[in-house]
């Protein structure tokens, strides 16, 4: 998406006496040029959204056909803290993302003030971030590997609870890493993403009259954390 | 042609350009990797219509099967399966390679930036990246047809789609593709609407084919993300049996149905509207007369936009769907009788009084108007809830989306491809020629799918290989039709590539348009305009000008 925006086209045949490299020919001014590519970023967001939104809509109806399995599959997304079941691996991971997304909003702000190693430096953490990310949800998918806790067909877990062939566990699972993995293949191309603006940053690409990928990769991060707000207490607290 | 000579709103033709955005640069690399809206369209034209001639092949197949109740086809027996993978392939080949990208990738990528006075669509590697995306899925559901076989229908209904065994994963990851293709697409067009307008161009001074496209473009980017997510969770279903749509293993299959038509009403309108949009542009260029009521005609763009969320459940009215669900959908489905009544009937007061011309394009959007109202008007006695129950799955429904799909958007899709041809290419193809064959167009749809009405009110079910002896004269008078319209279609493509052959002849403005496009060069260069252009007037203004103009 936000690789269209950055198209270089620098014989522009406006002629003006500040031209800035990254003004595309078609756009009159720069303005025009960041305001479309906001709109068409805003525009693929929504398009996430409605792609999250079915799936949403489906465990939704899934768990009203099978609440007492979802709520039983639910406890075992939990990890025993104290003498408690605690949600620790997606309470850490929700830590973990709003703290990025902080440190990403820092990251637009030092482009828009021209600060250059500030805007590194908090791409780096950001992308230090969503690898902790990652690796908790690592860790956290091998303990769904271990207890057989799996989707649909490779469903295999055999405690005295969820019995596999029962209906409603599978889906649950199914469900479970359907949304958490879409949500993780977001995380990873973000990662790839923001790699691609810290080497555009280091090489003096960004200023203030030009910050556009950083705004934008901004907003689709941000959308990033807002699924998985979501995800968070649908997966790990109702019950 | 008379237009040519007489047009009084015409623009003084100025000398043709000798570059254009067809000669400026050369070579096949020079268009594979263009990023020129009109270049981009082109390619556009030339795929979908290719898609075109393949799904009417198979069209013709399936007629040809149904002209005896003996299922045979050229001497030999036709099975089952076989039939299945006919009408699957001519199905799902018309709606997800032809009819949905066709006028939004090729007539609106070249002529909408033009009509708003752009100098290109907002995001240029986008809509490239979209035409490439298209290819992909084309060629994975042609794949799909050719290691295997695909017999389910374009609906992909469960729980069949989960149980046979045929490569329906691999087709529906082609269309899942080519959802994103149109995603993209739209995108493009609501940012360039939004953002690229010519200095001047308020919201109701756009053209309303500007307005048809911006409601279909809203469409495909809120309705497709839909159809991609399902038909993931349907080949989940598939290969990881995750008990969702199959019911064995605890799954819902009418929960698939109403997954696929939350997009696929939706999808409807988006194949619909661009018909709308373009007989917009065609009807008050041929009456030379300002358009009535253009506001609301744009506004019934939207409202039929809006609408078509909010509708789907009329495809499952015998589904096992809550009686209350389906008096609520019956009674919005009848709401969208509304706007498009408001269209039909402006379109009507606009040629009322005109000075109309019956050219090519202007008997296609005529065919158009006969054409739509009947799908229309069958619609009505789908949407109602005691005779749906009587024509559910039956010819009946057969001819009144073919009506809508085929009679409305594609002749719709014809005019405006004749309408702006001398635009695309700088040519004008043959009019004699061109009534003929829009004659035979208008023959030969009514033959084919007229009977389709009577066969289906008297029982005779759709997607069935053969059929009682007493429906053998209606089927082999429909069929018979089908040949008809094969022939104007082969007509048509015969001139328009003959007028490629000579040189270029068109004037910028052959027919008379006041829109912007007829303000740059045939062919336009490759910058779509020498200046930006500058709104002199609103769109359809055929008052006298003044001196002073």
């Amino acid at each position: 998406m936000s690789t269209t925006t950055t198209d270089v086209h620098s014989h522009g045949e406006h002629g003006d006496h500040e031209h800035n490299p990254y003004h595309q020919h078609h756009f009159a001014t720069m303005e025009q040029q960041f305001d479309t590519s906001k709109l068409g970023m805003w525009l693929f967001l929504a398009t996430e959204i409605l792609l999250f939104g079915g799936l949403f809509v489906g465990f939704g109806l899934m768990q009203h056909r099978y609440p007492r399995e979802f709520i039983e599959a639910h406890e075992h997304l939990k990890q025993l803290v104290a003498g408690q079941l605690f949600p620790l691996y997606g309470a850490l991971n929700t830590m973990v993302l709003l703290v990025s997304s902080w440190t990403m909003v820092m990251g637009v702000n030092a482009a828009q003030t021209d600060q250059k190693k500030k805007l590194v430096r908090y791409l780096v953490i950001t992308i230090l971030l969503a690898c902790v990310f990652l690796v908790v949800k690592y860790v956290e998918y091998s303990h769904k590997f271990n207890d057989h806790l799996l989707p649909g067909m490779f469903y295999g877990h055999q405690s005295e609870d969820l019995i596999k062939g029962t209906h409603g566990y599978a889906t649950f699972f199914a469900f479970y890493f359907m949304m958490t993995g879409l949500h993780g293949i977001h995380v990873l191309v973000g990662i790839g993403l923001l790699s691609w603006l810290v080497m555009r940053a280091r090489r003096g690409d960004f200023t203030s009259s030009y910050y556009t990928p950083v705004d934008l990769v901004g907003l689709y991060w941000h959308i990033v954390d807002v699924i998985w707000i979501y995800l968070f207490p649908l997966y790990y607290l109702i019950s | 042609m008379e237009r040519a000579v007489t047009g009084g709103a015409r623009i003084g033709d100025r000398p043709r350009p000798k570059k254009n955005y067809l000669n400026e640069t050369k070579g096949f690399w020079s268009w594979a990797s263009t990023v020129d809206h009109k270049r981009i369209g082109i390619m556009y034209l030339v795929a979908t219509l290719t898609a075109f001639l393949l799904g009417g092949i198979f069209a013709l197949l399936v007629r040809l099967t149904l002209l005896t109740p003996q299922h045979t086809l050229f001497g030999l027996q036709v099975t089952a399966e076989t039939y299945n993978r006919f009408f699957t392939l001519h199905g799902a080949i018309m709606v997800f390679l032809f009819i949905i990208p066709s006028i939004p990738g090729s007539l609106t990528n070249f002529v909408l930036p033009l009509m708003i006075g752009a100098k290109d669509v907002a995001f240029p590697r986008l809509n490239l990246a979209s035409f490439y995306l298209w290819i992909v899925g084309a060629v994975m559901a042609v794949a799909s047809m050719v290691i295997g076989a695909v017999d389910t229908g374009w609906t992909f209904y469960t729980p069949y789609s989960t149980t046979t065994s045929g490569t329906v994963t691999l087709m529906t990851a082609a269309v899942f593709v080519l959802g994103f293709s149109s995603i993209f697409t739209g995108l493009n067009f609501i940012a360039t609407v939004h953002k690229l307008r010519a200095p001047g161009m308020g919201w109701f001074d756009m053209p309303l084919f500007v307005w048809g496209m911006y409601s279909t473009a809203v469409i495909q980017v809120l309705a497709t993300p839909v159809l991609g997510i399902t038909l993931v969770l349907l080949m989940l279903e598939r290969v990881f049996q995750i008990g969702i749509f199959d019911s064995r293993i605890g799954g819902d299959p009418v929960l698939f149905q109403h997954f696929f038509w939350f997009y696929s009403h939706p999808a409807v309108y988006i194949m619909i509207l661009p018909g709308l949009a373009i007989i917009s542009e065609l009807i008050p260029t041929f009456s030379r007369k300002t358009m009535f009521g253009y506001r609301a005609i744009a506004y019934s763009s939207v409202s039929l936009a809006l609408l078509s969320f909010i509708v789907w459940g009329h495809h499952m009215f015998v589904a096992g769907q809550s009686q209350l669900a389906t008096v609520i959908f019956s009674a919005l489905t009848f709401l969208v009788a509304i706007p498009s009544g408001v269209k039909v009937f402006n379109w009507l007061s606009t040629m009322y009084m005109g000075n109309i011309s019956l050219e090519t394009p202007m008997l296609y959007a005529i065919s158009f108007l006969m054409l739509f109202a009947i799908g229309g008007l069958t619609g009505i006695f789908l949407g109602t809830l005691s005779t749906d129950v009587h024509l559910t799955d039956t010819y009946f429904v057969v001819a009144h989306f073919h009506y809508v799909m085929m009679g409305s958007t594609v002749t719709a899709f014809i005019g405006g491809l004749h309408y702006w041809w001398p635009k695309m290419t700088g040519r004008m193809p043959s009019e004699k020629w061109g009534r003929v064959a829009a004659i035979l167009w208008f023959i030969g749809f009514n033959a084919t799918f007229l009977p389709q009405f009577i066969l289906g009110s008297r029982g005779m079910p759709r997607r069935y290989y053969n059929y009682l002896d007493q429906f053998q004269p209606l089927h082999a008078f429909s069929t018979v039709g089908s040949w008809i319209i094969g022939l104007s279609l082969f007509i048509s493509l015969g001139y328009l590539l003959a007028s490629l052959r000579k040189p270029a002849d068109a004037p910028d403005n052959p027919w008379g348009g006041t829109t912007m496009e007829w303000q740059t060069s045939s062919p336009p260069i490759t910058h779509n305009f020498e200046d930006t252009p500058v709104l002199e007037h609103e769109p359809y203004d055929y008052r006298p000008k003044a001196v002073t103009h």
